[in-house]
């Protein structure tokens, strides 16, 4: 799969400079889920720029990542709303819990976290989303049971 | 010829001239920290703004042009201040941890902080903690000094054409580091150490073999032989304050005895040893149409280089080891039957004005059957700290000569320190192997010197050689582009990793300055004329070498311990 997705979104930018750097990223990640190192690589050729160049770009902004999403992909809102509400206090509950640092994704591939800046539902901040559902106004309590409930979800479904 | 005015001073300055420039020529030294001669202003430190009269903010000294009838204040409290403060503001994450650090007293910060007073600590940022990476067996790299002036990656990307690192992440986060963060030897980096020769802190270091080397000349049952490199012995005494371009080659030998070492060969004398090998392989490319033009193997961040980016091009690349590696493979071979000692008994360690030979003397290419050519490298930065270390007063030494069996060396292998050196003395010996007769003049001119690209055409007996040298990776780099796109007209190439050559390597002392390089290079060139050896095929020791134990240049035994092969190499470019 991956290594064609890329190579037909490169071909859509045949012939192109720098300038596309940022578009084939987005796209690659809209493809992909993240920025694969081989992704990285068949970029870097297309475009000849150097991977750390690439590197360097795509953790400039917070929007890339590197690791493939866990199955549950929790984001957390750092936008100035919900910062005044308290999404500081979040985050390090969800990293605190999960284990893992922004752009991380856990080892079984379970849980990966993303912070984002608003995510335009400032009313009802502090705002977490995972999996495309949102969740209002979370306190590290409610947190914990958001992230007890995936736990027990995967349980029921182990093989015994 | 413009006219401007600084601090009251009516000052004459080219058109076009940076501020900064100007004032040098002055006398007036603006601090700088992100700046680096050569290269396009980058303008992110703004550690040397000025005052300009009318304009409304500070000025960068370091990119901004003067002009006629400009009106410059370069000491007013306003400069003094925001100077004192961006230094201020580098010292708050700082770790301070100068009396554990590699670049204590030889450090842009400490210098600033001491310069611009500061005696406290005004601003106290959340310091940065991210691991060392040491995973190069070359280049330390301790990411909680750097202070971000971005000089390693601009000297990486911008003169070396390697862009082995960059900023990763923005802000508070920012941080030097490779492709997806890995360890630097994972990376493209050659290991060239360019970029601990341009940093300001102790960010960027050598890996040091120091700790093992003075083990193992404490051990009473090893032999520990040392070699040192052409350009060890001009550049040495900088690390202790003498002038550059002082040869100190006979002192530096007594004090390497005096530390311990139970014999000092020249690395010389293996260049001699080379130049047969090598000389040798190119005539006979030539002769039975091998591939062409050859490129030189001496350099080993050139090898990676080459292995990373232009695999294409290896089997032009001589198939002879580096004088470092040919020496080591004698000393484990020859010199151990001779002296009737082991090899695994022999500690060789060698003394290089790089950190690429770091790296090179680990590859397994360079153990046959497991025993490495060469066990340690130390740069002439470390030979300084060992000679400090044991308390050897280098002046008050009197000048030794090399051991037997390797007693003697050209002044042909000496000039392997310059770029252009290897060119020259190989066809100083080509010239010789091709028309039995000597090179009449000793000298080629077009290739001496510190341009990055030296070409010239060489009639040999009716045999017309094209031969260019270049130096840094950047000029490597479009050299053989023009060669894939179809220049057919070289027969012979010269690489080495370093602008300048091995005297100006990363392992070189620190600090110094396009005249302090250029004075190493003369100091070469100077032995070269006073020598009267000047051609490696008349070094006595190297044709008994032959005699005794290699047979003659590329027979099998040259062939078993002097020479090896290159692979492509998957890194991230
Ligand atoms: S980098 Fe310079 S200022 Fe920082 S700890 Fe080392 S010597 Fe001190
Ligand atoms: S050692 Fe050379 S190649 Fe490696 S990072 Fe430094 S400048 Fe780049
Ligand atoms: S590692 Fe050194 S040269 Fe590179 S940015 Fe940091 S301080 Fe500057
Ligand atoms: S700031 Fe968090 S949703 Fe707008
Ligand atoms: S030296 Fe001028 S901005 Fe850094």
């Amino acid at each position: 799969m991956s290594a064609q997705t890329v190579e037909r979104i490169l071909t859509q930018h045949q012939g192109a400079s720098r300038d596309a750097l940022i578009p084939i990223l987005q796209e690659v990640q809209e493809a992909e889920g993240y920025l694969s190192r081989e992704a990285v690589i068949q970029i870097s050729k297309h475009l000849k720029l150097p991977a750390s160049k690439i590197y360097g770009v795509a953790t400039f902004y917070n929007q890339f990542r590197f690791q493939p999403k866990g199955k549950y992909h929790f984001m957390v809102c750092r936008g100035t709303a919900c910062h005044v509400k308290g999404s500081d206090k979040v985050l390090q509950t969800v990293m605190k819990q999960l284990k893992l640092s922004p752009g991380q994704t856990s080892r079984d591939r379970m849980f990966s976290l993303e912070v984002v800046a608003c995510m335009g539902a400032c009313g009802l901040a502090p705002v977490v989303n995972v999996n495309g559902e949102f969740y209002a106004k979370v306190s590290p309590r409610k947190l914990a049971q958001i992230i007890q409930s995936c736990r027990e979800k995967e349980a029921v479904n182990a093989p015994r | 010829m413009i006219t401007f005015e600084a601090d009251g001073r009516t000052i004459q300055a080219n058109e076009g001239e940076t501020i900064l420039t100007a004032l040098k020529r002055e006398g007036i030294q603006v601090p700088t920290l992100c700046h680096m001669e050569g290269l396009p202003p980058s303008g992110a430190c703004r550690l040397c703004v000025v005052e300009v009269e009318g304009s409304p903010t500070l000025t960068p000294a370091c990119s901004f042009p003067v002009a006629p009838g400009m009106k410059i204040k370069t000491r007013s409290p306003k400069v003094l201040e925001a100077r004192r403060t961006n230094v201020e503001l580098l010292l708050s994450n700082h770790p301070d941890d100068c009396l554990y650090c590699a670049r204590n007293g030889k450090c842009d910060l400490q210098t600033l902080s001491m310069e611009m007073g500061i005696r406290q600590r005004l601003y106290r940022g959340k310091k940065t903690t991210r691991e060392l990476d040491v995973s190069s067996p070359s280049i330390l790299r301790d990411p909680d000094k750097c202070i971000l002036c971005g000089r390693c990656v601009r000297v990486c990307e911008e003169v070396q054409g390697i862009s082995a690192i960059d900023f990763v992440n923005r802000g508070s986060r920012a941080f030097i580091g490779t492709a997806f963060d890995t360890g630097l030897n994972l990376s493209s980096c050659v290991n060239c150490g360019q970029c601990v020769l341009v940093c300001p802190t102790g960010a960027l270091s050598e890996t040091s073999s120091l700790a093992d080397v003075v083990a193992a000349l404490s051990d009473p049952d090893k032999l520990v032989v040392a070699q040192h490199a052409p350009a060890v012995s001009v550049s040495l005494a900088e690390e202790f304050g003498v002038k550059p371009g002082t040869d100190l080659d006979g002192k530096m030998v007594a004090a390497l005895r005096r530390v311990g070492f139970d014999r000092v060969f020249d690395t010389s004398f293996a260049a001699d040893l080379t130049i047969m090998e090598e000389g040798s392989e190119l005539v006979h490319r030539i002769k039975t149409g091998g591939v062409l033009p050859m490129l030189t193997s001496c350099s080993p961040g050139w090898i990676k280089f080459v292995e990373e980016f232009y695999p294409e091009f290896i089997p032009n690349i001589s198939t002879c080891k580096s004088p470092q590696q040919m020496m080591g493979a004698v000393i484990k071979s020859f010199f151990a039957q001779r002296e009737a000692v082991d090899p695994a008994k022999i500690v060789s360690v060698s003394i290089m004005p790089c950190t690429a030979k770091k790296f090179e003397c680990s590859r397994p290419e360079m153990a046959p059957g497991h025993i490495p050519d060469v066990d340690y490298v130390l740069t002439t930065r470390e030979l300084g700290q060992l000679l400090r270390m044991f308390g050897i007063d280098l002046a008050a030494m009197e000048p030794e000569g090399a051991d037997t069996p390797f007693g003697e060396r050209s002044s042909a292998g000496k000039i392997f320190g310059a770029s252009g050196g290897v060119m020259e003395a190989a066809v100083r010996s080509a010239y010789f192997l091709i028309t039995g007769k000597e090179y009449p003049d000793l000298k080629i001119q077009p290739i001496r010197g510190m341009h990055g690209c030296k070409e010239v055409r060489l009639n040999i007996d009716g045999l017309e050689l094209g031969a260019a040298v270049v130096s840094g990776l950047g000029q490597a780099r479009k050299l053989l582009d023009q060669i894939k796109a179809g220049r057919k007209d070289l027969h012979f190439i010269e690489v080495m990793t370093c602008p300048g050559g091995c005297i100006n390597g990363g392992g070189q002392p620190l600090k110094a300055d396009l005249e302090a390089v250029k004075s190493r290079m003369q100091a070469l060139y100077k032995i070269d004329r006073e020598e009267q050896l000047r051609v490696s095929h008349r070094n006595k020791w190297v044709l008994r070498l032959y005699e005794e134990f290699l047979g003659k240049p590329l027979s099998e035994t040259s062939h078993r311990l002097l020479h090896t092969h290159y692979a492509q190499r998957d890194v991230l470019l």
